[in-house]
């Protein structure tokens, strides 16, 4: 079994796609229009071959309730990897990202948690050089 | 401050020595039932090593969601309560004044108040003398 797909929920996918790629760096792999919506994925250009990443879709009525409540507490939805956490804060603060957590030391990695603008909040982690990332 | 309280007149009305007191003060009508509710005052909202510590971190870096105490607390203090427990001690320290909340854009955010913690030095003054 392989992990090929992952979702988020986005309040509009064609605005989510643009922060997705414009703003995150992400290139778009599939737009096929599905009724009034689309099956929209994106990748990363340092794994093109990796997982995609879906934007999906909230207009189901338990979506709203559910991301609020994790949005109001600071929860993440999703998670990143990055080089460098303090340099994509930086590069992302100055193209208007909002963080909800600037970039924090949890001891064998960097975080920060930031608002897509879709309606999720994202973390961004950076494990420190010679971490095991197994354990 | 001519308005001497040993309570301060700022935090008059929920900072009760009981209970049962009456509410006098600022606080009126529907205010005043709101924060009988509840109550804790700051002398039992501090005593607790995780609030304690929760304190500890805000002063570090104030203005945290929940998300982020409760990182901090796991990753730098071993601790590692349910979020629902940790909610609950916020609560404690909101009801003592000791933080309040603000919501920026859609998340909320958690602020140390050190107002409060004045009372205990108003309440027993450090004598100005030098020790020997």
């Amino acid at each position: 079994m392989r992990i090929e797909l992952t979702s988020l929920f986005v309040d509009d996918q064609r605005e989510a796609l643009a922060f997705y790629t414009d703003v995150l760096g992400f290139t778009k792999r599939h737009d096929v229009p599905l009724g009034e919506d689309a099956w929209l994925t994106v990748t990363s250009p340092e794994a093109p071959d990796g997982p995609e990443l879906l934007l999906e879709p909230a207009g189901h009525p338990a979506v709203k309730p559910y991301r609020d409540a994790l949005v109001e507490d600071g929860i993440p939805l999703a998670q990143f990897a990055v080089d460098d956490v303090q340099a994509e804060y930086e590069r992302l603060t100055g193209l208007g990202v909002v963080f909800t957590q600037p970039p924090t030391d949890i001891g064998n990695a960097w975080i920060a948690v930031f608002d897509d603008t879709c309606g999720n909040l994202i973390q961004i982690l950076a494990m420190k050089p010679g971490t095991d990332e197994g354990n | 401050m001519s308005e001497y309280s040993p309570w301060g007149s700022q935090f008059r009305g929920f900072l009760r020595l009981s209970r049962d007191e009456p509410v006098s003060g600022p606080l009126i009508g529907k205010q005043a039932l709101a924060y009988s509710a509840g109550v804790s005052d700051i002398y039992r909202a501090l005593d607790d090593e995780t609030r304690r510590l929760v304190l500890d971190e805000l002063a570090a870096r104030d203005g945290q969601t929940l998300f982020e105490i409760c990182s901090t607390l796991a990753t730098r203090h071993g601790l590692t309560l349910t979020r629902q427990a940790i909610s609950q001690h916020l609560g404690v320290l909101e009801d003592a004044g000791l933080l309040r909340t603000e919501r920026r854009g859609r998340s909320k955010f958690h602020y140390f108040t050190p107002a409060p913690l004045a009372e205990i030095a108003r309440r027993w003054p450090l004598p100005e003398r030098t020790t020997p």
